[in-house]
């Protein structure tokens, strides 16, 4: 049964048309992941979702529920949860509120603190961490804290944008193997990269963007020997 | 302590302090409160009190404002708009309708200082609250404008109700608003004092009221957590202006006389210095602020004609020297995020 379905959306900043009638499907379960160049479309693809964009045209839903007029928290409470683009985190908290403040909407006590450790386990780095200011972090740490803060939603859906941008190849492989962990413990990810080859690694289809609109899909073995994906993504 | 924690702690406290303890605490404060009313208007001499008065109320004016450009980083230059407001709708009501009321009360049996503070708690609530539904019309374009182009619309709000009032035959106009009955004394300022503070400091310490620090700091990111931002923005307008209204109808009622000059934008920069001044995001700062600002042009009166030069030129210091104002963010934000940059939530045309 597919969980999130895009059907022809369109977005448009102004007059620029940046979606030109996206569609996709992720199942339950499922990592899967959008590249493009820069420019594509891929962040205001995961903005429309999460609903800091709104369509111009087209469907969002999520089992089978509308998010297409929904705002922003009202998304988060259907449980699909948004590490934003650019390491956006709160630099004058601690690691632990900023991480507190991802669960905001939550009431469980209990649950909350479950989540705190399981964030901890899966970022060890976090951990050691935890009372220093987020802005004093590395790129790195950033980064992993706001994939960690997207999970004290507690959320269905984990929406990822470049969680790999501009870090040192050893941390890009560690939070692909973490984003693999996490979907090991049954998140369903979107995954957007710039990285295509590391992201085609970890996932199991693929959608390729370019300039608004998908230009190529399919599973993601597949799109990783796809001469055309190759030429264009993978610098092959 | 993260300053997350304390807030949650201080939330946790107040809410299970026992209701006879909040009650105890304050029939304390009004207690103390009138003993100083009685104690001071006598023992002060007319100008110290009278300067004493209106420091109260410009606490009033600064910590309203802080939440709106200080806490959840907005930036509205109206609040005299909201001042006039509340300050003009309490004495039309005192005016036009305290006798009737006052007899009405005296019927029923509150009759002398019962029933005349009965009446301008009432004036009080009606100024605040029609300064809330301004607030409330000002707050819907902050949902899509900021910085500059909030500041710009709500200093024309201020402006157009200013003009509004010149022209309203019934608000006096031109000539002024006289014979407002002196209703203001050192009790209600100082009350009115104490409740902005505390709301304000519940509001923004409270683990919901966190939202109001998110939505400045990194409104994307407040969203992407769950935080219904547009929310939160109007509702730092509508408490703002609330206050700000309040404020307006203790000024009324001090003055005893009403004149739109006393609300130009002037006022309300004046207002925005304090809040920069004490520190965007500072409570107690503030409150400071405040006191020095109205108090500073008094001990500059015997410099006469180089008044606002001094003034100015201490201002540039100040901020030259402490650019994150006296008491900094004064919270757990930690200092220097006054014009932190904030991510813009775009919505597509
Ligand atoms: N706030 C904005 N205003 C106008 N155009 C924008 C804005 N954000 C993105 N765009 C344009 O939309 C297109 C898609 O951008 P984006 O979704 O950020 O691409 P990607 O994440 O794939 O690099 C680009 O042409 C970009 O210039
Ligand atoms: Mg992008």
């Amino acid at each position: 049964m597919p969980k999130l379905v895009l059907e022809d959306v369109h977005v448009h900043y102004g007059g620029i048309k940046a979606l030109k009638g996206i569609s996709l499907e992720i199942d339950a379960g499922e990592i899967v992941t959008l590249i493009g160049a820069n420019g594509a479309g891929k962040t205001t693809t995961l903005r429309t979702i999460s609903g800091l964009l709104r369509p111009a045209a087209g469907r969002i839903t999520f089992d089978g529920a509308d998010l297409t007029r929904l705002k922003p928290h009202e998304i988060v409470a259907q449980g699909i949860s948004h590490a934003p683009e650019g390491r956006i985190v709160f630099a004058n908290l601690t690691v632990r509120e900023n991480l507190e403040l991802g669960a905001y909407r939550r009431r469980d006590r209990d649950g909350i603190r479950r989540d705190l450790e399981r964030v901890f386990t899966l970022f060890p780095r976090l951990k050691e961490r935890y009372s220093q200011n987020a802005g004093t972090l590395s790129g790195g740490e950033q980064q992993m804290l706001a994939v960690g803060r997207a999970l004290m939603s507690s959320p269905r859906l984990l929406l990822l944008d470049e969680p790999s941008l501009g870090l040192a190849p050893i941390l890009v492989r560690d939070i692909f193997q973490t984003i693999r962990e996490i979907n090991a413990q049954g998140m369903t990810v979107l995954l957007v990269e710039q990285n295509a080859h590391m992201a085609l690694q970890i996932a199991a289809r693929g959608y390729v963007l370019e300039t608004g609109q998908v230009i190529h899909s399919g599973a993601a073995k597949e799109l990783a020997s796809d001469e055309r994906v190759k030429k264009a993504y993978l610098g092959e | 302590m993260s300053g997350a924690r304390r807030a949650w702690m201080a939330v946790e406290r107040f809410a299970t302090a026992s209701l006879v303890g909040r009650l105890a605490a304050l029939a304390v404060t009004i207690a103390v409160l009138v003993v100083l009313d009685r104690a001071l208007s006598r023992l002060l001499n007319p100008y110290v009190f009278r300067i004493l008065m209106l420091c109260g109320i410009n606490i009033v004016l600064a910590v309203s404002l802080n939440l709106i450009n200080g806490f959840t980083g907005q930036f509205s230059i109206g609040h005299a708009g909201f001042m006039a407001i509340g300050g003009y709708a309490a004495a039309a009501m005192t005016t036009y309708w305290g006798p009737a009321a006052l007899k009405a009360f005296a019927a029923v049996g509150l009759a002398g200082g019962i029933g005349t503070s009965m009446l301008f708690v009432l004036a009080l609530l009606f100024g605040g609250l029609l300064a809330a539904a301004a607030g409330l019309l000002v707050g819907i374009p902050s949902l899509r404008l900021r910085g500059d182009y909030l500041a710009i619309v709500t200093l024309g709000f201020g402006e157009i109700i200013r003009v509004v009032i010149l022209n309203l035959d019934f608000l006096g106009g031109a000539r002024g608003f006289p014979g407002i009955p002196r209703y203001t004394n050192f009790f209600w300022v100082a009350f009115s004092g104490v409740v902005v503070v505390l709301v304000v400091r519940n509001l923004v310490s409270s683990a919901y009221g966190l939202a109001f620090r998110m939505v400045r700091d990194d409104e994307t990111a407040a969203a992407a957590m769950g935080v219904d931002t547009t929310r939160f923005k109007v509702m730092a307008f509508v408490i703002g202006a609330f206050f700000a209204g309040i404020a307006g109808a203790l000024f009324g009622h001090y003055l005893i006389y009403l004149h739109t000059n006393s609300f130009t934008f002037m006022k309300s920069f004046e207002i925005v210095i304090m809040v920069v001044l004490g520190g965007m995001g500072s409570i107690i700062g503030s409150v400071i602020a405040a006191i020095l600002l109205t108090i500073l042009p008094e001990l500059l009166r015997s410099v006469q004609q180089y008044r606002m030069v001094f003034y100015s030129a201490l201002l540039i210091v100040l901020m030259l020297t402490r650019p994150q104002g006296l008491f900094g963010s004064g919270t757990p934000f930690g200092l220097g995020r006054l014009w932190s940059k904030r991510r813009e939530v775009r919505r597509a045309a």
